[in-house]
């Protein structure tokens, strides 16, 4: 016999009931559980990753790693945190989150759930697995481009085509699930437009990646055709094309990233109202801002190819499209301002790092209206400017989205407050370290090192060091982090079920820890201010 | 008291304080341009730092106002300064207002960068054309007009790479054969690859232009003031992407035309050296030599200097199948490279002395004892 | 709540076949991308197709534009392959004639495919190809040398701005065809 969640299981001794439950379950709060600690488990390896490059870049001259090697963990740090961290992230934000945020029991599908789910420890082990092949790991780019990654990528190149499928399958089934729940299982009165916008962001990430991941199978599958089947998609001596592969991966890649931040929108829309205690600003803005956003991301997929040799009217379209992005994007940081403006806020560290994010995305947000400009693109393309713009949309864009996240909704996982001295602490010690990794990266890439590179010229020497010693505090900060989650799982302040004082939500009326069956009848929607119970 | 001294001091300290202050700046501004992208040396590259300058400004005051509102909210919005929030939560007026005045400002960029980018894409009417031909892991250069071309490689020592000797201040920026233009003439360059994408970049001209197998395209620019420019590959392009560097002398049209000439007589005297070469019979040991030499600059950075090679993807030498296999075999693939892999064909860029002591050098080092050795004139006939 | 299964049901199809259809999308784009760069012209590849030059007389402007001709090997392709004039001065609308040599350096027959690139890309669909040796695979025997020809004129139609051209072709390693049939194809008796 073994006791699980207040289940009594018969027959099963508790390690068979251990493995059962966390193999077997279709529970959203469960599954959600997996993919966050799946994507902290990939995050500490791709920052491991990560370490090993600025190792490497601290100094000029070759130190610690061979080329080979170095090119390797480029492809692996990029591809594991892309696909392996913010992604799964956001999933199991949305597992978690979604059922509960709409007054629904469970998500539409729940095994689908689950499936979705157990593909991608499989997924990760294959592609991680490419580093003790023979030739080693992937080794050219995140971006795969051919002809280096059909005609001269290594033999584990084919694993890595796997591995991009079962992961594509992975997001398309949980898209799909997503989208599913959102459209038939919102609690009676709660419209569209009355739904929270953390919601209405994974909608609309949820079309994107029921419409993207498919394109980026077709590529690795011409890809997979080109290196075995005798096809020439991407090879002009067969009559392809090496450019016709960054338009397929591109047309991808471009929504990609912008489902790689449209949650991180959502959670600042939770969080900001919560602890300005005043309403989100806009509400109406916010859902069409998103919305233009993610229909413009198809047709910019160009500015990715200023370089390529593209023709001037194909020039010219992309870059006004680009440029166009700014404007729903600049909407919704003046939104956030505005519920920010006359609130009555305290700065807890959910809402410290939901400013944080606000604050470094659009500096991340300039750098990419500055790439826009393709005359001035030729100065920056390739170069550490652009790293810098990515890694500021995506660490304090996407990773603090998701950090701020779990701060702002652990106790009512878990029951218990995390140690708020500790997580102002790696707040503070994070905005350093982020800032001093990555910003001095903006003036080595305006200097002209290129990016993808082992070594550099000497006149790049001080800002490398400085961003790596920055590297160095940012791992450490990762640490500190999980050391906050696992000290709050295991106890603490007991959490309310309201935890915060201007949470509203539904929630926010569930006891804390939430209990593993929720809202098995639909609750009355808006709540009623009894409802939200502060003991 | 001296009243004399009294007024000189305040003077002095005037004087002090000004040369202080303009130190500041002077340093400040110094710093300031060491962050800076540069201006370059032609006219398109210093319009595109304008144009950078006035996104950048543009996005820096709409950051210092967006963050200044935001640092004074967090201020006087807290709750201890405002224990009362205000309840509003909309307003079509203000979305649309903040709505439009971003538009009018990306107008404002668009249109610099428009006309900039028009005359970037008007290759038309050059005085010269360049074809440059990107390989792994360097470049190739050949003058249309004539018949001048020559490969061009990176010629940063290994010991410096290897931190054994202190680095040189154009550290991985250097290379064997230098691209030369003239001065005042509207230079195309045409840029292509014999195996993946690279990219042909100098910062000082904002000129980068992507290299692809089997398309060319096209660039153009026009300097006006000689110099020496240096630039690197801007596309990821396996192994050595970080050690193919460009370095461009431009000179005087005098001084260019004279470059030219003393190109051609180069060629002439390389062709006339390479008959003799191999009118010649050489012993082993002078073949054994040079090809060592020739193994430590081109073969090496994959193959390794002990010959052990890098798993799979760099065959070893040492014992390996065509080092102690059959001479045609080896010389082919030497010669020709081996299609789909990063294996190039050397026979464009090696003289036959090179390819035969190589050869050589290979089949009797690393452990391999074949005792064989290749005279020039074979290679000569193998072409 | 089997009204709702229904709609669920429903939503599940929609969504796996957007899903499904973008697949198909995706392979789509390739042929999509070929007649755009095709109607455009715009990726600098030449069309494959002979063209025959009409027979009514077609009044040679004065304009003159610049032509050069580059050549490309591909690695492992034992061929030399060059140019016979590196550039040409031409009338539009004049036909014209240049030719590449080419010689099989190897010690067995090797059949190549030249693959046309031109620079401006839209410059390329007005480079009308009456015959082309890249229009088929040319096979050599082992040490064999031919001189292979273009022969083409520039359409009145290109663009004023553009007054130099470059056609560059990149010759690769085409698979292995039947020797003789290839041979013969080649070597029109």
């Amino acid at each position: 016999m073994a006791e699980i969640a207040g289940h009594t299981i018969p027959n099963r001794s508790p390690l068979m009931a251990f493995l059962e439950r966390w193999f077997l379950t279709t529970n959203h709060k469960e599954i959600g559980s997996l993919y966050l600690w799946l994507s902290f488990v990939l995050f500490f390896i791709g920052g491991a990753m990560a370490m090993l490059i600025r190792v490497e870049l601290f100094q000029p001259g070759l130190q610690y790693l061979e080329p080979l090697f170095y090119n390797q963990m480029v492809t692996m740090h990029g591809l594991i945190m892309v696909f392996g961290v913010v992604m799964p992230g956001f999933v199991g934000l949305a597992n978690w989150q979604i059922p509960m945020m709409i007054g629904a029991p469970d998500m539409a599908l729940p095994r689908l759930n689950n499936f979705s789910f157990w593909i991608l420890p499989f997924a990760f082990t294959l592609l991680t697995s490419s580093l003790f092949m023979e030739g080693g790991a992937p080794n050219f780019g995140w971006t795969f481009y051919a002809p280096l990654s059909t005609t001269y990528g290594p033999p584990s190149t084919d694993f890595f085509i796997l591995g991009v499928h079962l992961m594509g399958v992975s997001s398309i089934l949980g898209a799909i699930n997503i989208i599913v729940t959102i459209f038939n299982m919102r609690t009676e009165g709660m419209t569209l437009m009355k739904m929270p916008l953390f919601v209405w962001t994974w909608l609309i990430t949820a079309f994107l990646l029921v419409m993207v991941m498919p394109v980026l199978a077709g590529a690795v599958t011409m890809m997979l055709t080109d290196r075995h089947f005798g096809t020439s998609f991407f090879e002009a001596a067969g009559g392809g094309d090496p450019l016709l592969f960054q338009h397929v991966f591109w047309f991808f890649g471009h929504p990609e990233v912008y489902i790689l931040i449209l949650p991180g929108f959502g959670i600042a829309s939770q969080i900001i109202p919560t602890f300005a205690r005043k309403k989100l600003f806009g509400y109406t803005s916010m859902v069409y801002a998103t919305a233009s956003i993610a229909i413009l991301s198809f047709v910019v997929w160009g500015h990715h190819m200023f370089a390529a040799g593209l023709p001037l009217a194909a020039e010219l379209f992309f870059m006004y499209c680009t440029m166009l992005i700014a404007v729903p994007t600049g909407v919704k940081v003046f939104n956030w301002v505005a519920t920010m403006w006359r609130g009555s806020m305290t700065f807890e560290t959910p809402m410290l790092f939901a400013l944080g994010f606000v604050i470094l995305f659009t500096i991340g947000g300039f750098s990419g209206l500055m790439l826009a400009l393709v005359p001035a693109d030729f100065q920056y393309h390739d170069t550490f400017f652009v790293v810098a713009h990515f890694h500021y949309v995506l660490y304090p864009g996407a990773i603090f989205g998701i950090m701020s996240a779990v701060y702002y909704w652990l106790p009512k996982w878990c029951g218990n407050m995390y140690d708020e001295r500790l997580g102002k602490i790696h707040f503070w010690t994070a905005i350093i370290a982020v800032n001093m990794t990555f910003f001095p990266m903006h003036f080595i890439g305006l200097a002209g090192m290129p990016r993808r590179i082992v070594d550099y010229s000497i006149q790049f020497a001080d800002f490398n060091m400085v961003s790596s010693i920055g590297a160095a505090l940012l791992g450490l900060t990762q640490v500190l982090f999980l050391y906050i989650v696992i000290k709050a799982i295991r106890g603490g302040e007991k959490a309310t079920p309201q935890v915060w004082e201007g949470a509203e939500g539904l929630e926010w009326t569930l006891p804390s820890p939430a209990p593993l069956h929720t809202f098995e009848a639909p609750p009355q929607f808006p709540a009623p201010q009894e409802a939200y119970k502060h003991e | 008291m001296d009243n004399g001294k009294h007024v000189t001091s305040i003077t002095s300290m005037l004087q002090r304080g000004l040369t202080f202050l303009l130190f500041m700046a002077f340093s400040a501004a110094n710093f300031a341009a060491d962050l800076d992208l540069r201006p370059g040396v032609t006219d398109m590259s210093q319009r595109i730092q304008s144009l950078h300058h006035t996104s950048l400004i543009i996005c820096s005051v709409i950051g210092v106002v967006v963050f200044g509102l935001m640092f004074y909210s967090m201020y006087a919005h807290r709750r201890t300064k405002n224990p009362t929030p205000a309840d509003f939560h909309e307003s079509t007026i203000v979305e649309v207002i903040w709505t439009l005045i971003p538009v009018l400002i990306l107008v404002s960029l668009a249109v610099p960068a428009t006309t900039a980018l028009i005359e970037i894409e008007d290759n038309s009417d050059p005085d010269l054309t360049v074809l440059i031909t990107g390989s792994q892991w360097k470049w190739h250069y050949q003058y249309l007009e004539s018949d001048i071309n020559f490969y061009s490689n990176l010629a940063t020592s290994q010991e410096q790479r290897d931190n054994l000797e202190p680095k040189g201040v154009n550290y991985l920026l250097e290379v064997d054969n230098v691209l030369v233009l003239p001065t005042n003439k509207k230079v195309r360059f045409l840029t292509t690859s014999d195996d993946v994408i690279h990219s042909w970049w100098i910062p000082d001209f904002a000129v980068k232009q992507d290299a692809v197998p089997g398309f060319i395209n096209e660039a153009w620019t026009r300097v006006d003031e000689p110099g020496v420019f240096r630039g690197q590959c801007a596309e990821f392009c396996g192994k050595d992407h970080a050690f193919m560097p460009i370095v461009v002398e431009v000179q005087a049209e005098a001084d260019f035309d004279q470059w030219l000439e003393d190109q051609r007589l180069a060629i002439e005297l390389a062709s006339g050296q390479a008959v003799a070469d191999r009118a010649k019979t050489w012993a082993m040991a002078e073949l054994m030599e040079i090809g060592e030499q020739v193994y430590v600059d081109h073969c090496a950075t994959c193959h390794e200097l002990d010959g052990a090679g890098q798993g799979s993807t760099y065959p070893a030498l040492a014992g390996g199948e065509i080092p102690n296999g059959p001479m045609e075999a080896h010389i082919e693939q030497v010669m020709n490279g081996k299609a789909d892999t990063e294996m190039q064909a050397w026979a464009p860029q090696l003289s036959d002395l090179e390819i035969a002591s190589v050869i050589t050098y290979e089949r009797n080092s690393f452990g391999n004892e074949t005792a064989d050795l290749v005279q020039p004139i074979t290679i000569y006939e193998s072409r | 709540m089997s009204e709702s299964r229904n709609k669920q049901r429903k939503h599940l199809v929609l969504l796996s076949t957007l899903a499904l259809g973008m697949l198909g999308f995706s392979f789509a784009l390739v042929p999509l991308y070929e007649v755009f760069c095709e109607v455009t012209g715009i990726n600098g590849k030449t069309s494959n197709a002979v063209v025959v030059k009409p027979t009514t007389v077609i009044q040679e402007s004065e304009r003159e534009v610049t032509i050069q001709f580059l050549a490309q090997v591909a690695r492992g392709m034992p061929w030399e392959f060059r140019p016979t004039e590196h550039q040409l001065r031409v009338r539009v609308g004049e036909v014209n004639l240049t030719s590449y040599y080419a010689r099989n350096r190897s010690a067995q027959g090797v059949t190549g495919q030249a693959v046309p690139s031109v620079s401006p890309g839209n410059a390329a669909r007005y480079l009308r190809k009456i015959e082309c040796f890249c229009f088929t695979e040319q096979y050599l025997e082992a040490g064999e040398a031919q001189q292979m020809s273009v022969r083409f004129y520039i359409d009145e139609e290109l663009p004023e701005e553009i007054n130099t051209l470059s056609l560059s072709y990149s010759l690769f390693n085409a698979p292995e065809l039947e020797a003789s049939s290839l041979a013969l194809a080649s070597h029109p008796q």
